[in-house]
C-alpha cells in the first residue's frame, strides 16, 4: 500500500531520508534502501556551461556514469553562409566562431586563403601578425584562467586576470578600433601598423606581465581547494588524446609535444627562440600549468618580434587581390578598376582545394577550402577546436563527480560560438 | 614526400586507388568508399605512415556530377600524423541513391563526433556508427541544410507567411 499522506508518510517504514535527522540503527529487518540511477539535465542556461551547452548526465550518486553532450544552441550555419560570400566578406564572419579569440579566426582564415591564392606576406606583416596572434592567445589564456577559477570558486584570478585582459584589449582598439569582434586580418597582410605608441605600451606591458603571472600563481599554485579539484581530475592518456584528436594545450597537457607553430612554423614563428611546454599526467592541473607557460611563451615571443620588427609594408603588392590604398584609387585610373572589381566581384582564386591549419589558444584551428574558380568558396569547413575536443567529453567524465563536469568544460577552454559554428 | 605516400596506398589498394593529385603542397588521394576502413587502418598503423590524428571529416556536395551519373558526395578525411609530421586528404565518392560509407570511429575515436556532423549537415549515413544521430540540427529537422540544394534562407514557418513573394518578380 503506498503512503498518501503526510503521516502515512513519517509512519512509513520503507521511507527514504535524503538527510536521516537520526541514522537509523542497521537492524535485519530493516527493508534495503532504494537505489536507482539518476538522470540530470544540465545547461543549456548554466554559467558554467560557458555559453549554451547542454549535457545530460547520468548519475550513480554523485557519480557520473554516462555525460551525453547535446550541442546546437549556437548554430548558425556559418559554412552554408560562406558559400554565399566573396572571400573577403567572410572575414567579419570568423570574427564570431571563437569569439573571445577573434584575431586567431581571422588568422586562421586568411591564412588558408592566401595558400588557396599562393600569396606570400611581407615580412613587417609578418612580424605584426606574430605579434597579435600571441597578444590574442595572452588574452585568450587570461580568460580562461579567470573563468576556470571562477568555476572552481576563486573569485580573486577572475578580477586579477581581467585587469591585464583589459590592457590588451585597450591596445587592440587602439590598433584597430573593435575590442572583441576585431576584423583586422586582411588578405595579404593586416589592416593597420603597429603606432609607437601602441610598441611603447606593448613593451610596458611586457615588462609587467611576468610578475602578474606570478600573482596569478601566488593565488593558485599552493591553494588547496585549487589542487583538490584540478589534480588526477579529468584525466586523458596521451594515445587516449590523439585517438579523439584532442590539439593545444589540451593535447600538450598529455605531454604529446605537437604545436603547429614548431611542426609547421608559420608566420616570424620560426625566426624566433621560444619553448613549446608539455605536462606529465594529462590531467587538468598540467593543463592549467601549460597554460601558464604559454603565456610566459608568448611574452617571450612579442618581446623578441618587437626587437626584430622590420621596417616595410604590412601589405602584399598583389593588385588583383589586395585593394589599393584610397589616396591611389583617387587618382589612378588602374586603381579605381582594382577597387571597382574587388568590392563588387571579388577576386577570383585558382581551382584547388586546401586544408590549412593554425594554432589558435585553444587548439588546431584548420579551414578547408574548396575552390572552383568562382569569387566565392564553392565550399568552406571549419575545423574547430572546442568541437573536436567535445567530443572526448563523455570519455573524460566517466566516473567523476558533478562538481566536476565544470572543472571539465573549463580545463576545454569552451567556446560554444566556435563550436556549434 | 607525400608523394610517395600516395604511391604507397596505391601499390597497397590497387583495386580501390582511384586517383592522386597535388595543389599548393597538399597531397590527395581519392579511393572508393568499400574498404574504406582497411586503408584508414593502414594508413594509421604503417610505420612509415602513422597517421594516428584524424583532424576532420567533411563532405562536399556536386550536384552536378549526379546529372551525368556520377558521384554526388565526397567524404573527406584530413588525416596527420604528429610523429611524422605530414598531412594527407582521403577522399570517397559516394552516389546519391547509396550514400553510405563505413565509419572510421573504430580507428580514430574522433571520428564519433565528426561523422555525426557530416551525417547531421549532409545526410551521409555512417555504417556502425555508435551513435549516428543529428548534433547541431534538433531531431525532427527536415532536410539537410549543406546540400546545395537546401536554401540559404532556410525553409520553415518564413515559407508560409502570405505577404513574402514566392517567386522572384519579373522584369
Amino acid at each position: 500500500m503506498e503512503a498518501h499522506t503526510r503521516q502515512e508518510k513519517e509512519n512509513d517504514p520503507n521511507r527514504v531520508y535524503l538527510n536521516d535527522p537520526e541514522p537509523r540503527p542497521v537492524t535485519e529487518d530493516l527493508p534495503l534502501r532504494r537505489s536507482e540511477d539518476l538522470l540530470l539535465n544540465m545547461g543549456p542556461q548554466h554559467p558554467a556551461t560557458h555559453g549554451v551547452l547542454r549535457v545530460v548526465l547520468e548519475l550513480e550518486g554523485e557519480k557520473i556514469i554516462k555525460a551525453t553532450p547535446d550541442l546546437g544552441y549556437l548554430h548558425r550555419g556559418v559554412e552554408k553562409l560562406c558559400e554565399g560570400l566573396t572571400y573577403q566578406q567572410i572575414i567579419p564572419h570568423t570574427d564570431r566562431l571563437d569569439y573571445i579569440c577573434s584575431m586567431s579566426n581571422n588568422f586562421a582564415y586568411v591564412r588558408a586563403v592566401e595558400k588557396l591564392l599562393g600569396v606570400s606576406i611581407p615580412e613587417r606583416g609578418e612580424y605584426v601578425r606574430t605579434i597579435i596572434a600571441e597578444m590574442q592567445r595572452i588574452v585568450g589564456h587570461l580568460f580562461w584562467l579567470g573563468t576556470q577559477a571562477l568555476d572552481i570558486g576563486a573569485m580573486t584570478v577572475f578580477f586579477w586576470t581581467f585587469r591585464e585582459r583589459e590592457a590588451l584589449l585597450d591596445l587592440f582598439e587602439e590598433i584597430c578600433g573593435a575590442r572583441l569582434t576585431m576584423n583586422y586580418f586582411r588578405i595579404g597582410g593586416v589592416n593597420g601598423d603597429l603606432t609607437p605608441n601602441v610598441i611603447f605600451k606593448l613593451r610596458k606591458f611586457l615588462k609587467e606581465f611576468p610578475s602578474k603571472i606570478e600573482e596569478y600563481d601566488r593565488l593558485l599554485v599552493n591553494n588547496r581547494i585549487w589542487l583538490s579539484r584540478t589534480k588526477d581530475i579529468a584525466v586523458i592518456s596521451a594515445e587516449d588524446a590523439v585517438s579523439f584528436g584532442l590539439t593545444g594545450p589540451v593535447l600538450r597537457g598529455s605531454g604529446v609535444n605537437y604545436d603547429i607553430r614548431k611542426a609547421e612554423p608559420y608566420a616570424a614563428y620560426g625566426k624566433v627562440d621560444w619553448d613549446v611546454p608539455l605536462g606529465t599526467n594529462g590531467d587538468t592541473y598540467d593543463r592549467y600549468w601549460v597554460r601558464m607557460q604559454e603565456m610566459k611563451q608568448s611574452a617571450r615571443i612579442i618581446s623578441q618580434c618587437l626587437e626584430k620588427l622590420p621596417e616595410g609594408p604590412i601589405l602584399t603588392d598583389v593588385p588583383q587581390v589586395v585593394a589599393p590604398p584610397k589616396e591611389k584609387v583617387m587618382q589612378d585610373m588602374q586603381s579605381l578598376i582594382h577597387h571597382f572589381i574587388i568590392f563588387t566581384e571579388g577576386f577570383r582564386p585558382p581551382k584547388g582545394e586546401v586544408y590549412c591549419a593554425t594554432e589558435a589558444p585553444k587548439g588546431e584551428l584548420g579551414f578547408s577550402i574548396i575552390s572552383d574558380g568562382s569569387p566565392k568558396p564553392y565550399r568552406l569547413k571549419i575545423r574547430a577546436p572546442s568541437f573536436v575536443h567535445l567530443g572526448a567529453f563523455d570519455h573524460m567524465a566517466r566516473g567523476y563527480m558533478i562538481a566536476d563536469i565544470v572543472t571539465i568544460f573549463g580545463t576545454y577552454d569552451l567556446v560554444m560560438g566556435e563550436c556549434d559554428r | 614526400m607525400t608523394q610517395d605516400i600516395a604511391q604507397k596506398i596505391q601499390e597497397k589498394f590497387p583495386a580501390d586507388f582511384v586517383g592522386m593529385n597535388e595543389f599548393r603542397n597538399d597531397w590527395t588521394v581519392v579511393v572508393k568508399p568499400d574498404r574504406i576502413v582497411e586503408i584508414a587502418l593502414f594508413l594509421r598503423d604503417d610505420s612509415e605512415l602513422v597517421f594516428d590524428h584524424l583532424s576532420d571529416v567533411y563532405s562536399v556536395d556536386y550536384p552536378d556530377r549526379s546529372v551525368s551519373g556520377g558521384e554526388r558526395f565526397e567524404v573527406v578525411y584530413q588525416l596527420n600524423s604528429i610523429p611524422k609530421r605530414h598531412r594527407l586528404r582521403l577522399k570517397a565518392g559516394l552516389r546519391e541513391d547509396a550514400c553510405e560509407i563505413d565509419s572510421v570511429y573504430p580507428v580514430w575515436k574522433s571520428a564519433g563526433f565528426l561523422e555525426r556532423e557530416v551525417y547531421d549537415l549532409m545526410g551521409i549515413r555512417f555504417r556502425n556508427h555508435p551513435d549516428l544521430r543529428r548534433i547541431f540540427l534538433p531531431e525532427d529537422f527536415d532536410g539537410h541544410p549543406l546540400r546545395k540544394e537546401y536554401p540559404v534562407e532556410g525553409k520553415g514557418w518564413r515559407n508560409t507567411f502570405e505577404f513574402l513573394p514566392t517567386e522572384e518578380p519579373q522584369t
